[in-house]
């Protein structure tokens, strides 16, 4: 179901490139509301608003307990329902009047704020930044966490010093986020990592970067289970992740195809 | 001599009938508030130019300083909780005379101010704080703050009231919906009168 989302969002994403400054507006939302229409069937957990213009908020990838008991549903569900489809409700505000930016995929989108009309610019980072990380988050948990294996692992130790040393500063870089923000690794087209502390919702993305996976400092994303214990949640949170799903996005950073 | 965190000006379950749970005042005050202090101490303790001042002078002294962040924000989220703690009550929401005419005066009515204070504190993304001021023209506005800043720092005018829009001030009451925790908090806990005393 994911892949069909995916694909769909392509989709989705190339009407709007193939028709970009066609002066139709009628039709490029007929053709924008068909796909839309198609993604609505293919994840019925999808609600109405996630239809309504071009970003769309990606179905949890598995159920919202899937990543107990380190992560409680109630979490998961008030963080992906809430805050996350708020987000894509607000980026999709943003750029409703602006339909050349709205062909971008999400990483396009941010990686280009500087050019962006100054009147929905801060909306554009804060939402299409929290579109984006979130899209990501939701990617890499829902795994029984363990240890990477193979070219990962042998970068892991190359530029991380270790796993164990890497999930050390990562954590320590967590904890040091005042506020909210997140705590990212960062992968070139080489396949280098290295740490990323973010402020709020901006993101290496916003620099030209490639994230390969991040924790989000924000309360929200602990504060039902964890309260003021952000050290505990980062501690608990490598027991959620998915390894192959992580690897996964190592091989397409190095290949040039990794989006969000 | 070291900051100490203030005792609260009453128990931690009066605010719940007013939508500030007896769980949020043990966690903000005893758990947050707390920590700041902790942290403040041990930055003025390997710091001896911090030492001897107060703690509005370390606020002011820090600020736009990279080198000091930490201070800042340590220093900055402890004198904003002194401020928060005070400008709340479980008889909070009236306005006093005196306060209500500077208000009329400055924003048009009640419901003006209410809505100039709501926007600056639903406009600020992510952690921070939104506030009264009195500025330096003598009028009253609203204003905003990211993290641990405050109108001290940044000379935007004399604090009459201050409300937390750090998750953690609201999510166990309010969950991911702010409007709704600021709605609550000018009309039912904001001490306006505490405010009053501050013109």
């Amino acid at each position: 179901m994911l892949l069909a989302i995916q694909l769909l969002s392509v989709l989705a994403h190339s009407i709007f490139a193939t028709i970009q400054g066609g002066p139709d507006m009628l039709s490029r939302r007929a053709l924008f509301r068909a796909a839309a229409t198609t993604m609505v069937f293919a994840a019925p957990r999808l609600a109405a608003a996630q239809a309504v213009g071009p970003y769309a908020l990606p179905a949890l990838p598995y159920a919202f307990d899937a990543n107990e008991p380190h992560i409680d549903a109630m979490t998961m569900q008030i963080h992906h329902d809430r805050h996350h489809a708020a987000y894509v409700a607000n980026l999709n505000g943003a750029v409703k009047d602006y339909p050349q930016l709205a062909t971008l995929a999400p990483d396009a989108l941010i990686a280009r704020l500087a050019e962006i009309p100054e009147t929905i610019r801060s909306v554009v980072r804060n939402s299409g930044g929290g579109h984006a990380n979130h899209t990501m988050f939701w990617q890499i948990m829902g795994g029984k966490g363990g240890n990477p294996s193979g070219t990962l692992a042998a970068a892991i130790e190359r530029d991380l010093g270790g796993f164990e040393a890497f999930k050390a500063s990562f954590n320590r870089s967590g904890a040091g986020v005042f506020g909210s923000g997140w705590v990212f690794v960062t992968v070139s087209r080489e396949g280098k990592l290295a740490l990323a502390p973010r402020s709020n919702q901006d993101t290496p993305l916003m620099d030209g970067g490639r994230v390969l996976l991040g924790n989000d400092m924000w309360e929200h994303a602990y504060y039902l289970k964890y309260q003021n214990r952000r050290p505990d949640y980062l501690t608990a949170w490598w027991n959620v992740l998915d390894w192959s799903k992580i690897a996964a996005r190592y091989d397409q950073a190095m290949a040039g195809t990794l989006g969000v | 001599m070291a900051f100490e965190l203030p005792a609260l000006p009453y128990s931690t379950s009066a605010l719940a009938a007013n939508g500030m749970c007896q769980e949020t005042l043990e966690l903000h005050h005893g758990k947050h508030h707390n920590a700041y202090v902790t942290a403040l101490n041990g930055f003025v303790a390997a710091n001896a130019a911090l030492q001897g001042k107060s703690l509005e002078e370390i606020v002011k002294l820090s600020h736009n300083d990279a080198g000091l962040a930490g201070v800042f924000n340590n220093a900055g989220q402890h004198w904003n909780h002194i401020v928060f703690w005070e400008n709340m009550s479980a008889h909070g929401g009236g306005i006093p005379g005196k306060l209500e005419t500077k208000i009329t005066e400055d924003f048009g009515s009640v419901q003006a101010f209410k809505d100039a204070f709501k926007t600056a504190a639903t406009t600020q993304f992510g952690s921070g704080w939104a506030w009264l001021v009195l500025g330096t023209d003598g009028k009253l506005k609203c204003t905003k703050t990211p993290n641990g800043s405050n109108p001290l720092a940044t000379g935007e005018g004399k604090v009459l009231l201050g409300c937390d829009v750090w998750e953690h001030a609201y999510y166990l009451d309010f969950r991911n919906v702010r409007p709704n925790y600021v709605d609550n908090w000018l009309n039912k806990l904001a001490n306006y009168e505490y405010a009053a005393a501050q013109l």
